[in-house]
């Protein structure tokens, strides 16, 4: 045991005297454990939200009785139920606007709650809420965080458009973005007098649900999914690719510790045979260093998680936001993190380590002792490394091909992304080498010879270095060549249909004779109307738009694909829209047969048009207004677009909202849509730009470990230049145009990986994940940026070892002649 | 303390195994001094390699002690390193990321007999009391060397291997560390074995063998 202590000694003692190359494997280490689990506090606080949300009125303890095509009912079906046996109990759905936020208000029947949800204690016999739900001055339940957000106190009495809600009161165990009013008051607020979402029952109620088509005339049916289970389906590919990007930027942190332990590997070769000579044995040395590298784990796996958790803190707000605004997701901006969380982060850390150090402590465990430190047989050693390390990468090139060609799912397009980015990381240096090789051919000039060929023989210590560069810098390309393209075809395609000037939208109780009113304003050109009921197609959520037959959409409404006659389909209330992710998921074209369930029953449509609804992940169908009327009665209305004079939103709106008529309407120029859109748009994309950046300035922290500790070693081949006549200044310099060489020529290589990786993300994975495809556009300005930035990274990684090399003492040069090992 | 008998050890080339011993018979007392003499090639380095279980033989037998080397596996010849014998190389082969303290005490610490005092002994003999919280870099080739044939002592081997020890040094250094050298072995009572190609050095040792194409002349 002593001599395990003594040798675990001597090799930590490797890094007492080398504090910045053991801050460059910390760094690695900690920044790659930041970043995932920075990535995956966010996941798990959503997935949290989301998991509250399903067990709010009772999740898998429940059953769910509604209309099977969606939208409200009358009470009067609860109380036939009740008589007739059933344990229903009432609930109804709404948003409401406060304090600039959208949240859920549920209203519920605290008495007749079934058990088993978190709202159901309200109607607990001690300790429950029922008493103050029911009797004035009446609550409204709220999580705490919820509070926080709407920067409003318990007691708080908000005013809803609606109407006023009852003071506010915090109980944990809420979901986030949820408000529970008694149902009385919910009807009141929403303008739905009368009106019920669904019936909740408990599971195994024990009654017939055949019996509810006779009991409620067909109108009612018990559903097999809850509404409440679908947004962790909605959102599994929002999680992913959040999750696809945080292993990325932790497989680029991998790639700097490897890095680092490989340089101190190197390092400590004399020291090992030292070992081995002096008796330790080679299992010893061996677990002394795995030893070494789990402590060292542990450290900076800790640091990490702290570091993920401020990511998490910092970038928690921009997702909840995009994850309201996509999904209608109740997520609160907050944090909360499970032992588990911290477990699996540094398990995470532990093993990233482990996979980095493996190769070494393997070398270890077989290092000959008598082997002399040959810095060529190390060269050819290298030579043969990139021979297989080329083969490598070929074949998972040739993976990749194969599985754009022949793959299918969205398992199949991340193996695609991870075969194209583990191929070309490892070609990289290879492709590298052969292009110093070439410029060393056709170099005529001494030192230039010398200093490809000395690139040759640096460019191995910098490998992995390089590759988390080029890394770093094709996902920076790849990723910003997809977003630019989403917002330049988001921003056309909110162009087109946001074609009105002016939109209005109001409880359905206040706008009552709306179009006359807008019409009878000055400089008002057209009022439309729309509808909006809610379906389930193919087993997914589904939003059926009605559209009034104007030149308005007639004239600007985008389609992918449509029937000659598409709009006389439409007027006709034969022919439908749907949405581009709906078609794939349903496997329909232009032409093709489509019944939705309407509230009368079915409605067999054809498919008049494809269009593209970005940032939807539900389907969407359109269908004529007056059709849509007909077909679902009590469907809620939709916001008006008003079609204006030009220039005469503003007049309009502040006409409109002038009326007394209409103080409960909210208005909202084209421009202020847009604004919003593009805002949530911005904001979504904001944690991608953010782990971008971040990936990129861990790639660099690599070069410069990588740079700082090799330039020790580089003495003695340094050393007889200056020898034999070049000042420490011109070796320095010449340094220095070689590793920007060796920069630019990552960054050339990284220009095409980037672009194979966004047509892998626009083609593959995002058509994968949401159902729609990206043009590609090209922003070669983002490439001359990228590969300034590789420049710039490399002049400030080679700053400091250079100002080392160029005042060198001349007797620390000439050392380097008496001590070659 | 040391007995070899046909020792045989051959190399593997592109030419074909190119064989270094060719069958050393050698055997050197508790105590006694042994210079091992030849020209470059010779095998006076492998013999020594061998001998300290740092290499496997192809063929033949060594015995250190009551031990027999040649049937030891890795962990075996690695223990045996360890416990029973100290090693000077030609190249000080020290840690360099430890104190001279440190490296002076390391392999006594590694066998678990470290010894205060008579590392303190060997300290203030070999002229280091005032190094003792330097870095090898911040050493002369000489100093590292006293360092190195101090660690070597320190955990009072039976047998001290040298192969080319003072090969590094300057000749005024060289006699100085081989004086230190001797009087310290003496002092220990453990035998030396060393590889050398100076007659002069060869001549301050009790014996001499001389190694000539892989055999003893």
């Amino acid at each position: 045991m002593s001599g395990f202590r003594w040798t675990l000694a001597v090799l930590l003692s490797h890094w007492r005297r080398r504090p910045g190359q053991l801050a460059a494997l910390m760094a690695g280490l900690a920044l790659a454990t930041a970043l995932w689990s920075g990535v995956q506090a966010l996941n798990l606080a959503a997935r949290d939200s989301y998991d509250r949300a399903a067990r709010l009125l009772g999740g898998a303890a429940t059953v769910t009785i509604a209309r099977p095509e969606g939208g409200t009912f009358d009470q009067s079906l609860w109380v036939d139920l009740r008589r007739a046996g059933w344990p229903v109990s009432p609930v109804l759905e709404g948003r409401v606007r406060l304090e600039g936020q959208t949240l859920r208000l549920i209203g519920v029947e605290p008495v007749t709650l079934p058990p088993g949800g978190a709202v159901a204690v309200i109607g607990a016999p001690e300790g429950g809420d029922a008493q103050r739900l029911i009797a004035p001055p009446r609550a409204t339940l709220a999580a705490p965080q919820t509070l926080r957000d709407l920067r409003l106190a318990e007691g708080a009495a908000p005013q809803a458009p609606g109407g006023a809600l009852p003071p506010l009161l915090a109980r944990e165990g809420m979901a986030g973005g949820v408000l529970v009013v008694d149902i009385g008051v919910a009807q009141a607020v929403l303008g739905q007098p009368g009106a019920v979402s669904r019936l909740l029952a408990p599971a195994g109620h024990g009654r017939d649900p055949a019996a509810l088509a006779a009991l409620t005339a067909g109108t009612l049916a018990q559903l097999d999914d809850s509404p409440d289970g679908d947004l962790a389906r909605l959102t599994d590919s929002f999680h992913l690719n959040l999750t696809a990007f945080g292993f990325l930027a932790f497989v680029v942190g991998l790639f700097i510790a490897h890095a680092a332990i490989g340089l101190a590997f190197e390092q400590r070769l004399p020291m090992l045979r030292t070992l081995r000579a002096c008796g330790a044995s080679a299992r010893g040395v061996a677990l002394a260093l795995l030893a070494e590298m789990a402590g060292l784990a542990l450290v900076a796996g800790s640091l990490g998680m702290l570091g993920g958790w401020l990511i998490a803190a910092a970038l928690a707000p921009d997702v909840a936001a995009s994850l309201r605004g996509l999904y209608g997701a109740p997520v609160s901006g907050g944090l909360s993190l499970s032992p588990w969380w911290w477990l699996s982060g540094l398990g995470m850390t532990l093993l990233g380590a482990g996979a980095a150090a493996g190769a070494g402590v393997w070398r270890a465990a077989r290092l000959p002792v008598l082997a002399p430190a040959m810095p060529q047989a190390w060269l050819a050693a290298h030579r043969a490394r990139l021979r297989w390390q080329g083969l490598a990468a070929l074949a998972l090139l040739a993976l990749a091909a194969g599985l754009a060609a022949f793959g299918d799912g969205l398992a199949a397009g991340f193996a695609l992304l991870a075969a194209l980015l583990l191929g070309a990381a490892l070609g990289a240096p290879v492709a590298l080498n052969a292009a110093l090789r070439l410029a060393a051919a056709r170099a005529k000039a001494p030192l230039a010879q010398w200093l490809w060929a000395d690139a040759q023989a640096a460019s191995g210590g910098l490998s992995l270095a390089l590759m988390a560069l080029m890394l770093a810098l094709a996902a920076n390309i790849g990723v910003g060549t997809m977003v630019g393209g989403f917002r330049a075809t988001f921003t056309g395609w909110l162009d087109q249909r946001l074609a009105a000037e002016v939109y209005v939208r109001g409880p359905d109780a206040a706008m009552d004779g709306f179009a006359a009113r807008a019409l009878a304003t000055p400089q008002v050109l057209a009022a439309l109307p729309s509808r909006s009921a809610e379906a389930r197609l193919g087993g997914w959520p589904a939003e059926v738009l009605g559209l009034a037959d104007h030149a308005t959409y007639r004239d600007g409404w985008p389609l992918m694909a449509a029937a000659p006659d598409v709009w006389d389909q439409m007027a006709a209330g034969e022919g439908a829209l749907v949405s581009e992710q709906l078609a794939r998921r349903l496997g329909l074209g232009v032409g093709d047969p489509l019944t939705l369930p309407a509230a009368d029953g079915p409605w067999p449509l054809t498919v008049a048009g494809i269009y593209p609804d970005y940032g939807n992940p539900k389907g969407q169908v359109v269908v004529n207004f007056d059709a849509h009327r007909a077909r679902w009665p009590q469907a809620a209305r939709g916001s008006w677009a008003l079609r204006t004079e030009p220039g005469a939103a503003g007049a309009v709106i502040a006409a409109l909202a002038a009326d007394p008529a209409l103080t409960q309407a909210e208005f909202i120029d084209q421009a202020g849509v847009k604004r919003l859109s593009l805002g949530l748009f911005d904001k979504t994309f904001a944690v991608t730009a953010a782990l971008n950046a971040l990936t990129l300035a861990v790639a660099g922290a690599a070069l410069l470990a990588s740079l700082t500790t090799l330039s020790s070693m580089r003495l003695p081949q340094l050393a007889p230049l200056w020898a034999m006549g070049v000042t420490r200044a011109r070796l320095a310099r010449l340094e220095l145009v070689k590793m920007l060489a060796l920069a630019g020529l990552i960054a050339a290589l990284a220009v095409p990986v980037g672009l194979a990786l966004a047509w892998v993300l626009v083609a593959v994975v995002n058509v994968q994940a949401f159902g729609w495809r990206l043009p590609l556009h090209l922003f070669p300005l983002q490439w001359l940026a990228m590969a300034g930035l590789a420049l710039l990274t490399a002049l400030i990684a080679s700053a400091l070892p250079l100002w080392r090399l160029a005042r060198t003492p001349p007797a620390r040069l000439a050392q380097a002649f008496s001590h070659e090992r | 303390m040391l007995s070899i008998t046909g020792l045989r050890k051959s190399y593997a080339t592109p030419q074909g195994p190119q064989a270094v011993l060719g069958g050393v018979d050698l055997a050197l007392a508790a105590g006694e001094t042994l210079a091992l003499m030849g020209e470059s090639g010779s095998g006076k380095s492998t013999l020594l390699h061998l001998a300290a279980g740092l290499d496997a033989a192809d063929a033949g037998a060594i015995r250190v002690g009551e031990t027999e080397v040649t049937a030891l596996d890795d962990a075996g010849r690695a223990a045996l390193r360890r416990d029973r014998i100290g090693l000077v190389f030609q190249q000080f082969n020290l840690i360099a990321s430890l104190s001279v303290a440190d490296n002076l005490a390391f392999q006594a610490r590694l066998a678990g007999r470290e010894d205060a005092a008579w590392q303190a002994e060997l300290a203030a003999r070999l002229g280091l009391d005032g190094l003792l919280a330097r870095y090898p870099e911040q050493l002369s080739g000489g100093q590292q060397q006293r360092v190195a044939i101090g660690r070597a002592l320190a955990a009072r081997p039976l047998l001290l291997m040298a192969d080319e020890p003072t090969g590094a040094l300057d000749e005024a250094t060289s006699d100085a560390v081989m004086a230190l050298m001797l009087e310290l072995v003496a002092a220990s009572g453990c035998a030396l074995l060393m590889a050398t190609h100076s007659a002069r050095l060869a001549g301050m040792l009790g014996r001499t063998v001389r190694l000539h194409n892989g055999r003893l002349a």
